[in-house]
């Protein structure tokens, strides 16, 4: 039951080293970079969303970007797999790099980005589906050769939800809780063999304890998979991340705002004793 | 500053807020009665057509038989309209829908607010609006005066008429497909046109399939696009493209504007017929949109 990835690495390494908690790491420099971003930002139309932002992304780890309303952070996530292709006049500059390759090269699959680099939403969204055929549908379309019913029981496994599930496959999406939808919608994204999954406010339509599931899965997701995730909540940074990135919004004296990186690190660093005022007064309460 | 004030006094209805209460009574008895008052003629209507249409209607020979060549012949046969009108709403059916519902995948998710998508949907919206004896006489110039009579023309007719209607609903209930559902395939790796198929159509089908089916109906009761499309049969013609033909709504324009009583009768009988058929029409699209809504509806 062993899933491969398009690049050939089984879905479940044999040959990564243990996962060494987060505080033995050496934070400062990932140890194995994903992403290196330099100089990002974001325009729409006339108005710069976010601007400079340089950070690298490390292999297996989770990374929070934390920050006030309207920073930009979900627009630098959506960077990350070319999902701001869709909106109208949203234009990327700077450079992303992906495992050393340009994100936005004229000769990149923006498909094929998206489908190693996933995604789950701030609210749940299954397909009109059974849930069978939501999980099944990323291997589908992208033509999967073996088992997809084994393949559906590994996803639904590694997000934690099979055991609930297991008896109603057939069933609508729409007939799952909130949380357990959330947990689908990961399936959903781990059934496709990502490389990087992208999570965009998961936890913020949901009560305490599929939050709580949630973030359970996380950590245990991180064993082989690069999580980003956008959050509000900074106790769950603090609980689930690795390192986080801290975003905040600068005004200009045309009142146009713009999204800015204060400063990445570890994330006991962060919290503890970050470098910048910025991020101090924002983590402990004094503004955002 | 005191104009913030905490109530005082008793908080039993009549005493608190007798004026309020009055209003809501007289608002709901308006309601109730407005809609008592729209009920009337929908129940008259139908409820005269079933006394003069039922006894004709319900004789075998009513629906296998050809329409009397004597306008003043009494009693039954109506088979040739009755299969005419299903041929020819068929035909449009079959023509329009495919064609409208693209419409609508192209203006709703190809189009993308360019100003060649906003001028199609204008005229979309212009045209649902065109009288449909305009259709007959733009069917008649461009085909029949070439081709002659036939039911294929009459469904043309119909086809253009049911067109606008279909690439305006498509286009409404695929717009409504929340943006995150189109981006949740995408981040699987899906591309456009696979996600519009597998995705965005599926989830606004319930929406698309009852506005259709709701084109097909009105369609099948017009009778101005076939005054000069289709001619005039009394014997069945099941050719689709060569030879006159008739429909429901035509013959109850003929034989109700004779003098006589037979001819009278017939055209009551063919109203209630054709309301049959809307009817069921009616009835299975809210059947396959309950269905299709339902189905993936907790």
């Amino acid at each position: 039951m062993t899933v491969t990835r398009a690049n050939g690495i089984p879905m479940t390494p044999t040959n990564v080293a243990p996962v060494t908690a987060a505080s033995e790491l050496p934070m400062d420099e990932v140890t194995e970079r994903v992403f290196a971003v330099e100089a990002a930002a974001v325009d729409y139309g006339n108005h710069r969303a976010v601007d400079g932002v340089t950070l690298d992304i490390g292999t297996c780890e989770i990374t929070a970007i934390i920050g006030p309303s309207g920073c930009g952070k979900s627009t630098f996530l959506r960077c990350l797999n070319r999902m701001n292709d869709f909106i109208p006049g949203a234009k990327v500059s700077g450079r992303i790099e992906y495992h050393g390759e340009d994100l936005y090269g004229p000769k990149v699959d923006a498909a094929e980005v998206r489908r190693r680099i996933g995604m789950v939403f701030q609210r749940p969204n299954p397909f009109p589906k059974s849930i069978f055929d939501n999980v099944a549908y990323g291997p589908r379309i992208n033509k999967y050769k073996g088992d997809i019913g084994d393949l559906v029981e590994e996803a639904l496994t590694r997000a934690a939800l099979w055991d609930e599930v297991k008896d109603k496959l057939k069933k609508s999406a729409f007939a799952l809780s909130g949380g357990q939808q959330q947990r689908l919608c990961i399936a959903r994204a781990l059934a496709v063999a990502p490389d990087v999954v992208l999570m965009d406010e998961p936890c913020s339509a949901l009560d305490p304890i599929a939050t709580s599931r949630i973030e359970d899965l996380m950590v245990e997701l991180k064993r082989d998979y690069t999580i980003v995730i956008v959050t509000h909540n900074m106790q769950q940074a603090a609980r689930v991340s690795d390192r986080t990135a801290f975003f905040t919004t600068d005004v200009d004296d045309a009142g146009n705002r713009t999204g800015r990186l204060v400063e990445i690190g570890p994330t006991e660093t962060i919290f503890t004793s970050p470098t910048d005022p910025r991020t101090e007064g924002y983590i402990t309460g004094r503004f955002g | 500053m005191t104009a913030i004030v905490p109530p005082t006094g008793s908080i039993t209805a009549s005493t608190a807020t007798p004026w309020r209460r009055i209003k809501s009574a007289m608002a709901t008895t308006g309601i109730v009665g407005s809609l008592f008052l729209a009920l009337v003629p929908l129940v008259l209507i139908i409820g005269y057509v079933i006394s003069r249409g039922w006894s004709l209607m319900a004789t075998s020979e009513w629906f296998t038989g050809s329409i009397p060549i004597l306008t003043r012949a009494a009693g039954p046969g109506m088979r040739p309209a009755i299969i005419g009108t299903l041929m020819i709403t068929g035909a449009a059916t079959a023509m329009a829908v495919p064609l409208g519902v693209l419409g609508g995948v192209f203006l709703s998710e190809y189009s993308g607010g360019s100003r060649f998508g906003r001028v199609v949907r204008f005229f979309a919206e212009v045209m649902t609006g065109v009288p449909s004896i305009v259709m007959g006489i733009f069917i008649a110039t461009i085909w029949v005066a070439a081709n002659g009579f036939s039911a294929f023309a009459g469904a043309l007719a119909l086809g253009c008429l049911m067109l606008p209607v279909i690439i305006r609903t498509s286009d409404e209930m695929l717009r409504l497909v929340p943006r995150e559902l189109r981006e949740s395939a995408y981040a699987l790796g899906g591309r456009k046109a696979g996600t519009i198929l597998r995705v965005v159509l599926p989830a606004a089908a319930p929406g698309i399939i009852s506005g259709a089916l709701l084109a097909v109906a009105r369609a099948a009761g017009e009778t101005a696009p076939l005054l000069f499309t289709i001619g005039f049969v009394n014997d069945t013609n099941t050719s689709l493209f060569s030879g006159n033909n008739t429909a429901l709504s035509v013959q109850i324009f003929k034989n109700a504007t004779q003098v006589y009583p037979g001819s009278q009768e017939r055209a009551w009988a063919a109203a209630l017929t054709l309301i049959a058929i809307v009817f069921v029409f009616t009835i299975l699209s809210r059947l396959v949109s309950t269905f299709l809504g339902r189905k993936h509806q907790s």
